[in-house]
């Protein structure tokens, strides 16, 4: 990869509950681990926009969408399985 | 349907209308106010109409905006598919009179870590319901979620605090399942959250004919029929022929109306049928049922009365030739638009089908009397007990909108004849009971031909008539003439003619004989006065007679005397003393 495409992530919360807020800290980080600088996240929260939910066909909170590069994954759940979150994103962990 | 609907008295427990032809009277006012209910069935057997109706209807004619959470088929296909039932779904979702929501998702797109909720599923369709102040909401199959999220156990969790979420919301929401393997009612066990209502509908073939059913499973705290309910799916969506009310309380007017033959009208007390009555004509064919049926027809036209005629054996073009052939016209009715005739096979459908087609055609044209000709040919091949509920709800319709009924009925049994086992009374059994009239068409054989008779077998709330009658066909129309009741029986046709005839002859012959009595008696008197006169002049001939001897005798005493004297002057030669001397002898 000369010049990595940058990956659009959206993470759809309802609240600032315990769960998203894990997800939010969790997702952070292994962006932070592995893609460093290539990766953009919007955070939705979807009890100010409930209308959004219904355009990435949002079931269970919190999710996340990788929106780029197609096709689009979701993974729910708090994101506090980093390697499944790798996995679901299609990311190569990168070597420490 | 404006029509008052009669609620079981159940206070607190607030219903909602369907709108859904029959299943309003089956449930006794709809479904329950701001609680879920549960329609279940397999595959097929119409879940998703009803819900869409429920939801139209809802919108439409109850001001009640719905939300549609659709897990299976998308938006655009769904608006296709209720199209053909005369929904027009893209209008209303422009109206926001309905919201469409489609939720897909896709096992393969979803990857799982750690934990979550749905509340994603709560905010969207919080979020529909907001945007158009819904009332009802359908979710439509809301099992599909199973197979999309592997966590069965978050699932459930979500499902019973979803139902709980649109209860507290007041919502009227109708959730649909998928039946489940052998007795379970649905596959995942839905009915454990949904416990308030639950419907189940059935498809199934008998003979070749498929029937779809309704059943009321459950209802917590209301009265509801418990019954199978065939419906169907029609032009005009979901439609039950249900018992329209569970009781008989049908107004019942003591207006009557004319047969539209003067000789019957008088075997029925004089005035003829009740308004809003059932009235059965059965007979062997050929007995003129059809041409009874066509004569009360004309007769409501003559009145300005609107009449459905449905021919299950002749076209429409047909009955009104043939009908010519006994002085009936009956083509300026037609024209007029007061005679609707409905002519269709009878095996194009099942029965509840044709039923269906009967009230629908009958709600749209809104008819005072109805002709079934004949109602034989619609329950061919079905048994009885079959038959005679979905009859008894026709008949439960047409008296409801006080319709007067005709229903014609081909009977197979004994011709009167004495030869089958059975008699024409018997074969009808299992729907007179529903009749209120019964008049009886048989034909009689007796010198080499074959006679029609009319009886009036039955006749609910009024003196009838227990005499038969001659049913004459004449291309004049119908006529009933006496029949003739003597020594040798009943005398029919050119026996009762001829029986006529023999009388008339009769009456001549007793007439002449009268006459020559009286001649005869005439010319006895005659002979009497002459033999009285004759006797009178013989007594007068003999008082005659008796006269001159009488007289005779006198004048030969005078002779007598004068002689002896002139005698005894004689002997005492002139002396005086004749009478001492005579006296001396």
């Amino acid at each position: 990869m000369s010049k990595p495409q940058i990956i659009e992530l959206r993470l759809y919360v309802a609240g600032q509950t315990v769960k998203s807020l894990a997800a939010f800290a969790n997702l952070k980080r292994i962006c932070e681990t592995h893609l460093a600088g290539q990766y953009r996240i919007e955070i939705i929260d979807l009890l100010k926009t409930p209308a959004l939910a219904a355009g990435d066909q949002i079931l269970a909170v919190p999710t996340l969408v990788r929106r780029l590069p197609e096709p689009i994954k979701k993974i729910i759940g708090d994101l506090s399985n980093e390697e499944r979150v790798l996995v679901g994103l299609d990311v190569q962990p990168a070597r420490p | 349907m404006n029509k008052k609907i009669d609620t079981p008295a159940t206070p607190g427990l607030a219903k909602s209308l369907t709108g859904i032809t029959g299943l309003d009277e089956i449930t006794g006012g709809g479904l329950p106010t701001g609680r879920p209910t549960l329609v279940c069935g397999s595959a097929g057997c119409g879940k998703t109409m009803l819900a869409t109706e429920f939801l139209v209807r809802g919108a439409t004619q109850y001001g009640e905006p719905g939300v549609f959470m659709m897990f299976e088929e998308s938006a655009a296909d769904l608006i296709a598919n209720v199209r053909s039932l005369g929904f027009d779904l893209d209008r209303l979702v422009k109206q926001k009179k309905i919201a469409l929501d489609h939720v897909r998702i896709e096992r393969s797109e979803i990857e799982e870590t750690g934990e979550y909720d749905l509340e994603g599923l709560f905010i969207r369709l919080g979020h529909a319901i907001d945007s158009i102040g819904a009332k009802r909401v359908v979710l439509d199959t809301v099992e599909a979620l199973f197979a999309g999220l592997p966590n069965h156990a978050i699932l459930r969790a979500e499902l019973r605090r979803l139902f709980g979420w649109l209860k507290a919301r007041g919502m009227t929401a109708v959730i649909t399942g998928e039946k489940g393997e052998g007795n379970a009612i649905t596959r995942y066990g839905l009915e454990e959250y949904v416990a308030d209502c639950v419907i189940t509908l059935d498809h199934r073939v008998h003979e070749q004919i498929s029937t779809r059913r309704l059943r009321v499973l459950k209802y917590r705290g209301s009265v509801h029929g418990t019954n199978e309910y065939p419906f169907l799916i029609g032009e005009r969506g979901i439609s039950m022929l249900p018992i329209t009310s569970l009781r008989l309380n049908h107004a019942a007017p003591t207006e009557r109306l004319s047969t539209g033959i003067a000789r019957l009208d008088e075997m029925l007390g004089g005035q003829g049928v009740f308004r809003g009555s059932s009235v059965l004509v059965s007979g062997t064919p050929g007995t003129g049922k059809s041409s009874l049926g066509a004569v009360f027809a004309e007769a409501a036209c003559r009145r300005g009365e609107r009449v459905m005629l449905f021919a299950y054996e002749e076209s429409s073009a047909q009955v009104v030739r043939n009908m010519g052939s006994i002085g009936l016209d009956l083509a300026p009715w037609v024209k007029k638009g007061l005679l609707q005739i409905h002519a269709s096979r009878p095996t194009l459908q099942g029965l509840e089908q044709h039923l269906l087609t009967i009230h629908d055609t009958v709600k749209a044209f809104r008819p005072a009397v109805v002709i079934i000709d004949p109602i034989s040919n619609l329950t061919l091949e079905r048994s009885e007990a079959e038959v005679q509920p979905t009859l008894m709800r026709l008949i439960d319709f047409f008296k409801q909108q006080q319709i007067t009924t005709l229903f014609i009925s081909l009977t197979t049994g004994g011709n009167g004849t004495g030869t089958g086992a059975s008699t024409p009374e018997d074969s009808q059994v299992g729907v007179s009971s529903l009749m209120d009239t019964w008049l009886l068409l048989r034909n009689v054989e007796s010198n080499g031909e074959r006679n029609r008779m009319i009886f009036v077998l039955k006749s609910r709330g009024m003196a009838h008539s227990n005499q038969m009658r001659e049913f004459v066909l004449s291309d004049a129309g119908i006529d009933l003439v006496d029949v003739y009741l003597g020594a040798d029986g009943v005398l029919t046709g050119n026996a009762r003619v001829a029986h006529a005839e023999h009388e008339h002859a009769s009456a001549e012959l007793r007439r002449r004989d009268h006459e020559r009595n009286l001649l005869r008696l005439a010319s006895r008197q005659k002979a009497i006065e002459a033999q009285i006169a004759a006797l009178h002049a013989e007594s007068q001939a003999e008082e005659a007679e008796a006269k001159f001897t009488m007289a005779q005798d006198s004048w030969q005493e005078a002779n007598t005397r004068q002689i002896d004297a002139a005698m005894a002057q004689r002997r005492s030669g002139g002396k005086t003393n004749e009478t001492k001397t005579k006296g001396k002898r």
